[in-house]
């Protein structure tokens, strides 16, 4: 088979994108396997060093904070579990309220709709003060309900299942119907089954999503049993360390390293059924 | 009171569409009946009423001596094999029968049970574990039958369910439905808008224009003797011929040709129609054709050209007979097999 001169291009094109993405990951897990002295008197590493296991064993173990009683592994089960609840609540409240929207042909259905649309030019940053209220009102700062609810609510997902559902034809509902299917039945006998692939892409997006949320976890908790990820990478490192203000650099790369790996996870886990709905054409 | 029965039934879209008028029909238990009409006919209409998949503006639906007016269509033990036929694409086939049953809260076995016998009876066993997409047009078709029929419904309803198989699987599905329509011994409604369907698979036949049967009766009924304009034009392939023309003093007169002692007593401007099958040639003719394009059928040939006053006209002669383009045919109308309309209300007048 020859190769053309235009799939060489392609490919090199191709190799080029997967070094941009892969090259600054290895970099920052290679010199998170030297000791910080290392990294700050010869610059970052390309090759693994032999400080490995005692960085990571270093950062989720320590106990830091004020009260030095947080870990890093805390931290990421905090971050786990926020991400985990934000996604999932999202999901299923945007299926379910797209399902409302286009199933119940109740006056109101567009106008609310556009409602719900409009939200998406109020990030919870512009709101944060009026939402800080609330919750804090509700008795619900230094929770994981606090940390959560006010994040599940989601325009962008409602959106697309409702433009998904406007796909399925009528004859499935009518016919479903006919064989005695109520509405939920039908929701989740039908719906669910056909929109996996869609139910798997909005959660990766909003698992990210609610992962790498900072604002929020940062006003809310005061208390450190609550610290997320992305808040401890800020405040953990950049404090000086008992007066030997040398900055641990090999330690912050660990942390960078351990902080990618849940949202990736869930990336590959769900990959295989994104793809799988992908193939299966179901029509 | 047979077993279904509309009364009145009449159907007003929110935007004031008037796809149903007061209709009243009743279908005896095993009957096969046929909706038959022009699209926008309002017949999909009335069979979604029946199903329950369309609110009645006014009117009364009995089935099996109960108004089911206000039933939820779940619990009006119909069964609907759709244009599209509507299988579910991620059940595989064996789910899609049973999802029915398992609705109705059957135990696990007994679904099994029919479940299998109506995958034998349909000869989609081999089928049972595929989903829908690997399914071939046919088979699908089969399917949505199948899943029709297990659940024993009280009522079969078709919706063009062949309009989207090719030309010859039509055909076969076509006896297959009317076989096991015998077999099975369900009554059933079935909608189309081919009349060749219609004619084949009804026991009777309602054509429906405009949202009003205009005609109920058998099918060689109906063929024989339509009472309307309309029907004369629906049933029979290739279309009825129509000529203007006056009647008086029962005497017709239509532009060329006179016919005498018209059973009617009817005056005014009318429409002569004539079959094309319902010509022979003959010297003493009525009517000259001129030849313009033959279509070769094998056993038919169908010979379209003009008459004199440029009417286009079609004639139907066996196919063993030679006719040529540009010839001019002597046509008589074969034991006075003809329809006279009034012009202004379509009604048959003879």
């Amino acid at each position: 088979m020859k190769i053309k001169p235009l799939q060489i291009i392609a490919h090199i094109i191709l190799i080029l994108g997967v070094l941009l993405m892969i090259v600054p990951i290895w970099i920052s897990f290679a010199s998170s396997s030297h000791d910080s002295v290392t990294i700050l008197t010869e610059g970052m590493k390309f090759h693994l060093g032999d400080q490995l296991a005692r960085n990571y064993n270093e950062v989720l173990n320590e106990k830091g904070g004020w009260s030095e009683e947080v870990t890093a592994a805390k931290m990421f089960i905090n971050s786990f579990i926020m991400a985990l609840g934000i996604a999932t609540l999202k999901v299923i409240i945007s299926a379910m309220s797209a399902y409302a929207l286009v199933y119940y042909r109740f006056k109101l259905a567009v106008p609310i709709f556009w409602l719900i649309f409009i939200t998406l030019l109020v990030p919870l940053e512009v709101r944060i003060f009026p939402s800080y209220k609330i919750v804090s009102d509700l008795g619900l700062t230094n929770s994981y309900t606090g940390l959560i609810l006010p994040l599940v609510a989601s325009a962008t997902a409602t959106f697309f299942f409702r433009q998904f559902y406007k796909t399925i034809p009528d004859e499935l509902l009518e016919s479903a119907k006919l064989d005695g299917a109520n509405a939920w039945s039908f929701f989740i006998d039908f719906l669910v089954p056909l929109s996996k692939t869609m139910i798997a892409a909005m959660f990766i997006f909003m698992f990210v999503y609610g992962y790498s949320q900072y604002l929020w976890p940062l006003i809310m908790t005061t208390a450190e049993e609550y610290w997320t990820v992305v808040m401890g990478m800020k405040i953990i490192y950049t404090e000086s360390y008992e007066g030997v203000a040398l900055p641990r650099t090999a330690e912050r790369f660990a942390y960078i390293i351990l902080s990618m790996i849940p949202p990736v996870l869930v990336v590959v886990f769900l990959q295989k059924w994104f793809i799988k709905g992908l193939i299966q054409t179901e029509k | 009171m047979s077993f279904l029965d509309l009364k009145n039934v009449t159907k007003i879209y929110p935007n004031g569409t008037k796809a149903v008028h007061e209709t009243s029909l009743s279908v005896d238990e095993g009957e096969f009946m046929v909706f038959v009409g022009p699209s926008g006919c309002g017949k999909s209409t009335l069979l979604r009423m029946v199903a329950g998949l369309e609110d009645i503006t006014d009117g009364d639906i009995n089935l099996d001596g109960k108004l089911i007016n206000n039933v939820d269509p779940s619990e009006r033990d119909v069964a609907m094999v759709f244009q599209n036929y509507a299988l579910y694409p991620h059940m595989n086939v064996y789910n899609n029968l049973a999802y029915g049953l398992k609705n109705r809260g059957i135990d696990k076995k007994t679904i099994e049970q029919k479940v299998n016998d109506a995958a034998k009876l349909l000869q989609i066993s081999e089928f049972l574990q595929r989903k829908p997409s690997m399914l071939s047009g046919g088979q699908r078709q089969r399917v949505a039958m199948g899943r029709a029929i297990v659940r024993n419904p009280k009522i079969f309803l078709f919706d063009e369910p062949l309009s989207n198989l090719d030309a010859k699987l039509r055909i076969q599905m076509r006896l297959e439905i009317k076989k096991l329509q015998q077999k099975v011994g369900v009554t059933s409604i079935f909608v189309t808008h081919d009349q060749v369907e219609a004619m084949t698979l009804a026991d009777r036949l309602a054509v429906i224009n405009d949202g009003i049967i205009e005609q109920l009766g058998t099918p060689i009924e109906i063929y024989n003797n339509p009472k309307s304009l309309f029907v004369a034009g629906f049933i029979g392939s290739p279309q009825m011929n129509f000529l203007d023309g006056n009647l008086k003093n029962k005497t017709l007169s239509a532009e060329g040709f006179e016919i005498r002692d018209i059973n009617s007593d009817f005056e005014g401007d009318v429409t002569l129609g004539i079959r094309p099958e319902h010509l022979i040639q003959s010297d003493n003719a009525l009517i000259n054709l001129k030849v313009e394009l033959v279509e070769q059928l094998g056993s038919d040939n169908l010979v379209y050209g003009q008459l004199k006053n440029k009417n286009d006209f079609c004639y139907r002669c066996p196919g063993n007979q030679k006719v040529e383009n540009g010839t001019e045919l002597n046509l008589q109308i074969d034991e006075n097999k003809y329809y006279i309309f009034d012009k202004s209300s379509g009604k048959r007048v003879n």
